[in-house]
């Protein structure tokens, strides 16, 4: 594997020389798990084992849960309620599940950020970024279609006003919609279909996730100065660097822990809390909840959707403009996607030569804005869509695209970002002299 | 002489490559293309759900300001026998106050081309008594509120508690982020009041 210089896998038994030779799967699993890492990684750097154990934890529960589950109309509501009362631990499996791809969500948002803030997307790691995103989407249709499978009035309506979203594409919109139900409506043609990508979907996140760590390992990873590691000999590498195993392994494993404490006194406690009640309500095609109201994780996005009402003078350019094939249905679909793929551009959008937050003064203001802006959607999107609330959700949509369209672009260009420190090992000193001194590199204090 | 043929055959041998890789490659896309058709064709509607579209209804029991929904196609179908007093308010609307003035054929199959989204057209049965519309929300398919006389909406039709559409007591939208009136199911109503929604 090509990037940073570092010692590699040498065969040393008979028997891992005879392997060695016919296939170096060991000498694959040793550069990738010894791979040179930033020793100055802060605690925003555990997320991606989180992820991992996340992207695990779905599967074989998963794969238990489907043991018990049948998808068909008249027998998938029951099947979880058997699940819940009868199968021995089926009720620990089933809230593991649903609170997992809760969890699974929130570090994904906390790795997401991570990179915007350290410049994480910036050359050379834009293929890694893209990957991430793909596997972003991939997470959300996972998790939207494993919602479904519950077979509650939220898992139904919730599969309708989605799928509706296809619906508004001009003119061919309404086949594509009737070809993804496999019907005129959500019925058990659609359930059956969800069964099977929610759980093919999962794998092929898997093997991006492959790809996402391939990448990054090629490029090495960013760390908080968004310094690279020098590549000039092993020497100046080392300096940089500690291995990933046993240092950042050990770390993350910390992390993990204090997280699972939390995560497994949600599932224990309050294993209902991120769930609506509605859901607990079989499926009625003939009654819509008052209030259908996505999973907390899409509701920035769900906010996004429904900020752009015929009412908004954007709206009415489109509309203008296309003679009316751009309506407020369809611009609303428009920027909840165009909002996902402006993050996803982030790479090119960006023109700061700067990589991480820490040395751009006035860049530090607009994402911590954005982060707040990404709180005030989620709760707008949880709102009704009335009185203020649309109102709120439009300003918050409308700095959400300036971030990344205007601002970014702009920033690059006008801002006077701070002295960079020349390599990570300098800031790192500098770092350990402001502490104490401490003699643990494999520690190093939690930036920021 | 074979030197001479191997002289005059190099340039047509180059282009007789190229036409291979074009013809292999199309031929591989086409054949991709083939096999990948029947998969995807197999996830739209199955026989079986495309024949179950027609629903035979008696609505010669249905009391005059009664609302009945019938389920057709998996979808609600809501047949309304109005009182006089909402056919007069459906009639009394002018077509500029509608966000929707004009019904194309797939959104009433019971007419034939474009019609102005007057009352008269969308209505059935003696003076127009009668609405017959697909309970399903035309902005993302949430099923509107009114059947049971409440929350009918500012308007006195149905009220999509969704994202807030209030329709008019013709089905057709009048507030709120709906993009089009509500459709008409493809149906006959006899003399007998013998409703059959489907074709």
């Amino acid at each position: 594997m090509s990037g940073i210089p570092h010692d590699h896998y040498e065969p040393s038994t008979g028997g891992e020389k005879w392997l060695h030779k016919r296939l170096p799967i060991v000498g694959l699993l040793y550069d990738t798990i010894m791979i040179p890492t930033p020793k100055n990684l802060n605690w925003m750097w555990i997320w991606g084992i989180v992820l991992t154990f996340c992207l695990a934890l779905q599967i074989v529960t998963g794969i238990v849960l489907v043991m018990h589950y049948t998808p068909h109309v008249d027998m998938a509501f029951a099947s979880v309620e058997h699940i819940m009362r009868n199968v021995n631990g089926g009720h620990m499996l089933r809230y593991l599940h649903a609170n997992g791809a809760s969890l699974f969500f929130v570090a994904v948002y906390a790795h997401i950020f991570r990179g915007l803030y350290y410049g994480s997307y910036k050359a050379p790691r834009e293929v890694t970024w893209i990957i991430g995103m793909l596997i972003y989407l991939a997470m959300m249709a996972t998790a939207f279609m494993g919602y479904v499978l519950p077979w509650g009035q939220m898992s139904f309506w919730g599969a309708t006003v989605i799928t509706g979203l296809f619906g508004a594409i001009p003119f061919i919109g309404e086949s594509i919609q009737t070809w993804l139900l496999g019907g005129p409506a959500v019925d058990n043609a659609t359930l059956n279909r969800f069964f099977s990508l929610h759980y093919l979907l999962p794998f092929v996140i898997a093997g991006l996730v492959i790809v996402h760590i391939w990448a990054f390992h090629t490029t090495g990873n960013n760390n908080p100065t968004g310094v690279e590691v020098r590549r000039t000999s092993k020497a100046d590498a080392a300096k940089d660097t500690v291995p990933f195993w046993p240092y950042y392994v050990i770390k993350d494993l910390f992390a993990l822990a204090v997280i699972m404490i939390i995560f497994f006194a949600i599932v224990g406690f309050m294993p209902n809390y991120l769930g609506h009640p509605d859901n607990y309500i079989e499926a009625n095609p003939l009654s819509t909840p008052a209030h259908i109201v996505p999973e907390w994780y899409f509701l920035p996005f769900y906010a996004i959707l429904r900020a752009f009402d015929s009412e908004v003078w954007v709206v009415q350019i489109a509309s203008f403009v296309t003679g009316g094939i751009v309506d407020a249905k369809f611009f609303g679909v428009l920027a909840m996607f165009g909002a996902i793929a402006v993050l996803a551009l982030t790479p090119w959008l960006d023109t700061s030569s700067v990589r991480s937050g820490r040395y751009r003064p006035s860049f530090k203001w607009w994402f911590w804005l954005l982060v707040v802006d990404f709180f005030v959607l989620m709760w707008g999107g949880a709102m009704p869509a009335e009185g203020i609330y649309p109102y709120i959700s439009l300003m918050g949509a409308a700095y959400w695209f300036a971030y990344f369209l205007i601002i970014l672009p702009l920033l690059g260009v006008i801002e006077k970002p701070l002295p960079q420190p020349a390599t990570i090992d300098d800031d790192f000193k500098a770092h350990a002299a402001k502490t104490g001194g401490t003699k643990t590199v494999a520690d190093p204090t939690p930036a920021e | 002489m074979r030197q001479t043929n191997d002289e005059t055959n190099q340039l047509p041998a180059t282009e007789r490559r190229d036409f291979l890789y074009y013809a292999t490659a199309s031929t591989g896309a086409i054949a991709a293309g083939a096999a990948v058709w029947p998969l995807i064709n197999s996830m739209n509607p199955s026989a079986d759900v495309t024949a179950s579209g027609t629903v035979r209804v008696d609505l010669a029991g249905v009391e005059p300001g009664q609302r009945i929904t019938v389920k057709w196609q998996g979808r609600p179908v809501f047949a309304w026998r109005r009182s006089p007093a909402a056919i007069e308010a459906a009639r009394a609307v002018d077509l500029d106050e509608l966000p929707d003035p004009v019904d194309e054929t797939d959104e009433n199959p019971n007419l034939s081309g474009e019609e102005p989204a007057l009352d008269e057209n969308r209505a059935a049965g003696e003076d127009g008594e009668w609405l017959i519309v697909i309970g399903v929300c035309t902005h993302l398919g949430c099923i509107p509120l009114g059947q049971d006389g409440s929350a009918v909406g500012e308007f006195g039709g149905w009220f999509c508690p969704c994202h807030g559409s209030h329709y008019d007591t013709s089905g057709r939208i009048r507030k709120g982020p709906a993009p089009r009136n509500l459709d008409i199911p493809p149906y006959t109503l006899g003399e007998d009041l013998q409703l059959v929604i489907g074709t």
